[in-house]
């Protein structure tokens, strides 16, 4: 609560994190935006058919657990699985952006931040309503 | 309250000021408030309009690295291995000042092309070029997705400040200022109270002179001519005084 709204520390310069399938991740590593240091942490995750769930929270806790993290893209199916611990993160950096994945086709409804957007704007269910029809 | 207000000129004096500054708060903060609010619902249309478009780029990007998978096999590892120590690609965190609110913004910064050779060694075996182009669509989505990632943390920021802002707005003007007025009219009600109470002692005292100036002038006249109207008039000093 203490971090919500409050000025943010203007540090020189964050991260983006991703976690994804082994097709995002590739290409975002692409752009360069990976880093792993010689302990072996990186800031991206791939996650296969094998990565448990657990695996998948420990690393997007050990993200928030790092202050140099500005971004952490999750793919929405992934960020399903996890849903708890988006929701109790409040912070405002790092913050947490839903990316549609390749099986799955990207669901607004379940975007945590798009859904309270459009509730906001529209009242509960037009806002629903409109953002269905997004895609 | 706790104290009681000593029911005083000064303090009514007093406590008109506190009104005053009160009514000038509230203004300033619903007009803060107002201004929040209209950036507010600027930002969440922006965020509904932009997530639109990143769904297509997102597309683009995947069928773009489909392509270079075909044209160069399955460069992945690859790309894992070429991973830096450090890289340049980050972030930087600009504050924008509205209406008294300190908003982030996000912007990226840094070149992925001058890092190691390694990632130039990608393509040689083929599809070089297609991966290139892959490596161009995924910049231009990152870029959206950093313009996106703004707008969210402006939006939980400006969230939060609006709830507290309407906070306070509410507290003055239901809770400070009512008590405030409740307390000017306390006081102005005792004063009253008590300038009348002046004015009917005043009223009294004077009777009372008049009275007994008019017993004695009776009573020099001599008792000849009034006696028994005087009685009448002035009852007896039996009568009870009325009390007020």
């Amino acid at each position: 609560m203490s971090k919500k709204g409050k000025a943010f520390r203007t540090k020189g310069s964050l991260l983006v994190a991703v976690i994804g399938d082994e097709a995002t991740v590739t290409g975002f590593l692409l752009t360069g935006i990976g880093e792993r240091n010689r302990k072996g942490d990186s800031n991206f995750l791939t996650v296969t058919k094998d990565t448990t769930l657990s695996q998948i929270e420990i690393f997007f806790r050990k993200l928030l657990d790092r202050d140099d993290i500005g971004i952490i893209m999750i793919s929405q199916n992934i960020a399903e699985q996890i849903r708890n611990l988006i929701t109790e993160h409040e912070e405002v950096i790092p913050t947490v952006m839903e990316i549609p994945s390749k099986d799955v086709a990207y669901d607004p409804e379940k975007d945590v931040i798009l859904s309270r957007a459009a509730r906001i704007l529209y009242g509960n269910e037009v806002g629903m309503e409109k953002l269905r029809q997004i895609d | 309250m706790s104290k009681a207000i000593l029911p005083s000129r000064m303090n009514l004096a007093v406590f008109k000021q506190k009104k005053i500054g009160a009514k000038k708060g509230f203004d300033l903060l619903k007009k803060k408030s107002d201004a929040l609010k209209k950036s507010f619902r600027e930002i969440l249309a922006k965020i509904l309009e932009t997530k639109k478009r990143m769904g297509k780029e997102f597309n683009l990007a995947l069928i773009s690295l489909a392509e270079a998978n075909f044209a160069a096999g399955d460069f992945s590892k690859s790309v894992l291995d070429s991973v830096k120590t450090r890289t340049n690609v980050r972030l930087n965190i600009s504050s924008e000042n509205v209406a008294g609110v300190h908003l982030p913004i996000f912007s990226l910064r840094g070149d992925a092309d001058d890092q190691n050779d390694d990632r130039q060694m990608l393509g040689l075996t083929g599809g070089g070029q297609a991966i290139q182009r892959c490596k161009e669509r995924f910049q231009k989505f990152l870029k959206i997705l950093v313009d996106i990632a703004s707008l969210q943390t402006q939006f939980i920021t400006l969230d939060e400040v609006i709830k507290v802002t309407n906070r306070r707005v509410n507290a003055l003007e239901y809770v400070v200022i009512p008590r405030i007025e409740f307390t000017i009219s306390y006081i102005e009600k005792e004063l009253d109270e008590e300038s009348r109470e002046d004015f009917f002692r005043l009223k009294k005292v004077t009777d009372n002179k008049k009275n007994e100036k008019i017993e004695s002038q009776k009573i020099a006249k001599g008792n000849d001519d009034l006696p028994e109207q005087t009685e009448s008039i002035f009852g007896g000093e039996d009568e009870e005084e009325l009390l007020f």
